[in-house]
């Protein structure tokens, strides 16, 4: 029996505001706990929430870009359950009138192009921290994070593979934080992602009965633990078993997924619309000035790059798929305008220092300045192309300017035709037989005289000026 | 004159004018509080003596020589104990609260602070507000003045208890379905509900968001304006609060008539189940509004009936949300030597609440659950629409409407203990302005034949407070209901 996949996603994006989303009580990560409570958020009796007008900007901006439908009016509902990270005893969340309904991400999937349907978005507030901690005696609760918005993300069951998992993912992850409303920092936990994996024989319509996976926080765990629960669903099936519909968390040590909660003792949450909040009426002029402030989004920047640079497509693509790099790039055209030089090396060079210690592009120890030192000095022949790419990797460990580097290793390029002649004179000299070739009219050979001289220079000579000077010469 | 039977505005006029201290009022009261609370027992905290009389000292010592016009200075205030009032134990009247100190102020504090009052102490209520006698209070009930045998009403029972025997010069309750304005008649004193949203929440322990509201109760009609003054008004730290500009409640007490206002009689609020002396009572109070020139006209509020079930659930299934936060974990009482966290919040939770609270929250979360959702808790607030346009749908021909505070007089403690939907029905004629979010109060009208105080309800359109105030004023000045005190005996 063939099985077909069938995925949804729920994405948890923590909005980078400055404060909680019902108080004003900072969100700043890792500090001290329970320093950035009041009485809202750590729910004491008598407190009451007040929405803040920046979280709901931001969503809306998540909005725009994912082509959602903002339908004017959405309300506020309180989901209950007892969790002692949950204040309130309830989360104030959205649940029938959601603040983004439905809309669209597209991706491209090994080459395949793909529109990813959205059902909703919706503005909650995070619960706390529970630490367990065996110096602590029992469990201890930090607040501090309690009461953070996110934009719970969701899509329809449009994803197949965990490959396209991972297209959507990279691809929502992107808009977020090319928007600035999410720093998609996987790690520390502000970008969560719950994927809803079920099976079906090919062919049928219906949907399977369908598993949460939880505790993934990077990209490649998803892939895993999708491979793994599609497997696990598959050998059920086979032996003529019954999927549950459950929970279940990604076990990174032991590479599984294993039952947390069953659905079937899930909780009645009792949703009601929240009674201490309005509902909130988007205003239509406030949306239009939203959207035409948008920042520029990934799909619109790609095509920038090729208009505007005349870079090819394989190059606009991998220069915009991170918006640092993307700002890298231009910051070094603005100050050396050779577009398809500087997308070389920030493709090649760069990118190879920056994936090899896995930073950003805005954490490059080689700044957008020096690398176009680099590029100039190039560009006058003080050193040459060969020798400032294998330069690069210790320029950008050393941190220090280009120039002083090439000084300090003595790789300045030689063009100083006296010491150039005496060098070609040296090699013509060891090289009688290549020299018969030549002047017998095998012209070719001259690439191996010129690599000759190069070798002899340690490589410092400018191969331009070689070749020249050797034709002169051996034409004489 | 003892300074303890003055009113609020009396007592400030003589502040004012500097023929006494504020040491001297509160030594009036720490002395009346001593006579009378052990008989009352309208507080449950009260403030330490030497902290009061230090206060006292040093707003004298603050004033020394001259007289600057401080409407609350000094002037010696109850609090109901589900106010959060900073570094003053807040108990709620609830074991699971025993202990807790509130680390800030609700924002009606903070407003009447600014003007140095003397806050005495914090008053019994029903557990959580939930209640219409204060039999609920985990700390016993308060008394009723008039005669300590009987209820003194509820929830806000300690504040009109404590009014009524000169304990304080004025309190603030609050008021779900009738908490301010039931207590008040039972007591024979002022209880006022403001508009929903004329008075900020933050800092009132929620008992039923869309409802709750806190309001003066007081000796007359003027105090009660007098402190509405201060507490009124737009909160940003309150999402439900209103914008609407806040007018000085105190120019509505100018005319002392009701002329060229109709007032609209409603029929389902005379129906079975009245008591005949309370209805007599109150039939004569109409008499003396016509006389001060109102138009009495009968109107019909159809869906009265439909009151109390819609109350009963949308109220309950808001309290069982609200009372969630109270598991022992960052406050309040934690039950010991649990092995669980389950049970930990099991026993926290049935140690720490009442069984009234309890029956409660099980009703409320019954009303919103996974299949009953639609027909309780959904259905409860279509029906609440249809009775808030009831009273638009009357307000278009009448001004104010009037009618009894409650079906009986106060009954005796112990009376309905066994019986919880009898205790309920006490709350059908102010429940409905409830549920409507318009201004109500309650006045004094008369005394059953056992000397137990009746009260009138005047109701008005949603923000016209002027209105209310001024026919509840009117009919008071051509009274002497609010003169009468009750006789303490020890």
């Amino acid at each position: 029996m063939t099985y077909e996949t069938v995925i949804g996603v729920e994405v948890h994006a923590q909005l980078q505001t400055r404060t909680k989303l019902f108080c004003g009580c900072s969100t700043s990560f890792g500090q001290s706990p329970n320093s950035q409570v009041c009485p809202t958020c750590l729910g004491l009796p008598g407190s009451l929430p007040v929405l803040n007008q920046a979280a709901v900007e931001l969503a809306i901006r998540a909005g725009l870009a994912l082509h959602c439908e903002l339908t004017g009016s959405n309300q506020f509902s309180r989901k209950n359950y007892f969790y002692p990270d949950l204040p309130k005893g309830y989360q104030i969340s959205q649940y029938d009138l959601p603040i983004c309904g439905m809309g669209w991400l597209d991706i491209t999937v090994n080459g395949r192009d793909k529109r990813v349907r959205i059902r909703r978005a919706h503005l909650e507030e995070d619960a706390g921290k529970n630490l367990h901690d065996d110096q602590l005696d029992g469990s201890g609760v930090d607040l501090n994070r309690a009461g953070t918005p996110l934009l719970e993300i969701v899509t329809e069951p449009d994803l197949h593979s965990s490959d396209e998992v991972d297209a959507y993912l990279k691809a929502l992850r992107e808009v977020l934080v090319y928007l600035g409303v999410c720093d998609g920092n996987m790690e520390q936990g502000s970008f969560r992602c719950e994927p809803n994996v079920s099976i079906r024989p090919v062919g049928q319509s219906y949907l399977g009965t369908k598993v949460e996976l939880k505790n993934i926080n990077s990209f490649r765990y998803a892939k895993e633990a999708i491979e793994f629960e599609v497997r696990r669903q598959q050998e059920v099936l086979d032996e003529g078993g019954t999927l549950r519909q459950e929970t279940r968390l990604w076990d990174v040590q032991r590479g599984q997924t294993a039952v947390m909660r069953s659905k079937e003792e899930a909780h009645d949450y009792r949703y009601f619309p929240d009674p201490d909040l309005l509902p909130v009426q988007l205003d239509e002029e406030w949306i239009k000035e939203l959207s035409s402030k948008l920042p520029e989004l990934p799909g619109e920047k790609f095509q920038r790059f090729l208009d505007e640079y005349g870079l090819p497509e394989y190059d606009a693509k991998i220069l915009t798929e991170s918006k640092e790099l993307a700002e890298y790039f231009e910051a070094c055209v603005q100050l050396y305008p050779q577009s398809k030089i500087v997308s070389n090396w920030v493709m090649g060079e760069l990118l190879r220092e920056l994936n090899q210690q896995g930073i950003r592009a805005s954490a490059s120890p080689v700044s957008p300045e020096r690398l176009v030192e680099l590029l100039q000095l190039v560009e006058t022949g003080t050193v040459s192309l060969k020798v400032a790419r294998e330069l690069f990797p210790e320029l950008y460990l050393s941190g220090k300017n280009p120039e002083d580097l090439v000084k300090e290793k003595g790789l300045l390029q030689l063009s100083d035709e006296g010491q150039l002649e005496a060098l070609i004179e040296t090699v013509l000299a060891s090289h009688p037989s290549q020299v018969e070739q030549y002047r017998n009219g095998k012209e070719t050979v001259l690439g191996y005289i010129v690599g000759q001289v190069m070798k002899a220079s340690g490589g410092k000579a400018n191969p331009g000026k070689v070749n020249t000077l050797l034709k002169n010469k051996l034409s004489a | 004159m003892s300074l303890f039977k003055l009113t609020l505005k009396e007592l400030q006029e003589k502040f004012t004018r500097g023929e006494i201290s504020a040491t001297e009022i509160a030594r009036a009261f720490l002395l009346r509080l001593n006579q009378v609370e052990s008989k009352i027992k309208a507080y449950v905290t009260l403030r330490d003596k030497d902290a009061l009389l230090v206060q006292a000292k040093s707003i004298d010592q603050s004033l020394q020589g001259w007289r600057k016009t401080q409407p609350l200075m000094a002037m010696p205030l109850a609090i109901k104990d589900n106010i959060c009032t900073k570094g003053l134990r807040t108990t709620c009247s609830s074991r699971i609260l025993e202990d807790f100190e509130p680390p800030y102020d609700a924002t009606v504090m903070a407003r009447l602070n600014l003007h140095q009052p003397l806050i005495l102490g914090k008053t019994n209520l029903d557990e959580f507000a939930m209640g219409s006698s204060t039999e609920h209070s985990a700390f016993g009930p308060s008394r009723n003045p008039w005669n300590p045998k009987f209820i003194p009403g509820g929830s806000s029972g300690g504040s009109a208890a404590a009014v009524a025997a000169d304990e304080c010069v004025a309190a603030l309750g609050s008021d779900t379905g009738g908490s301010i304005r039931q207590p008040a008649a039972c007591c024979g004193v002022v209880g006022f509900k403001p508009t929903y949203g004329r008075v900020s929440r933050y800092g009132l322990v929620a008992f039923a968001s869309s409802l709750d509201q806190i309001g003066p109760i007081t000796k007359t009609v003027t105090d009660a304006a007098i402190l509405l003054n201060f507490i009124a008004g737009h909160d940003p730290l309150d999402s439900t609060s209103s914008r609407k500009e806040t007018p000085d409640f105190t120019k509505s007490l100018k005319k002392k008539d009701v002329k060229r206002l109709v007032i609209g009689i409603p029929r389902e609020y005379f129906a079975d189940g009245l008591d005949p002396e309370v209805s007599e009572t109150v039939q004569d109070a109409i008499q003396t509004l016509k006389e001060l020139g109102g138009s009495i006209q009968e109107v019909s509020l159809p869906f009265t009936q439909q009151a109390i079930a819609t109350y009963y659930l949308i109220a309950t299934a808001e309290a069982s949300s609200n009372l969630a936060r109270f598991d022992g974990v960052r406050y309040g009482m934690r039950a010991k030597e649990t092995k669980s966290l389950a049970e930990m919040y099991r026993l926290s939770r049935s140690q720490g609440f009442g069984p009234e609270v309890k029956r409660r929250i099980m009703l409320g979360t019954y009303a919103l659950s996974a299949g009953y959702y639609d027909a309780y808790y959904a259905k409860a607030q279509a029906v609440r629409t249809l009775i808030q346009r009831d009273f638009a749908s009357v307000f278009e021909t009448v001004d104010l409407l009037v009618s009894p505070v409650m079906p009986t007089p106060a009954f005796l403690l112990g009376a309905r203990l066994e019986d919880p939907l009898q205790m309920y029905l006490s709350d059908v004629y102010t429940i409905p302005s409830s549920l409507a979010g318009i201004p109500a109060i309650s006045v004094p009208c008369g005394f059953s034949t056992m000397g137990l105080p009746i009260g009138l309800q005047i109701m008005g359109r949603p923000f016209d407070e002027p209105t209310v105030l001024r026919a509840a004023h009117a009919y008071e000045q051509a009274t002497t209901w609010h003169t009468r005190r009750p006789v303490i005996r020890s």
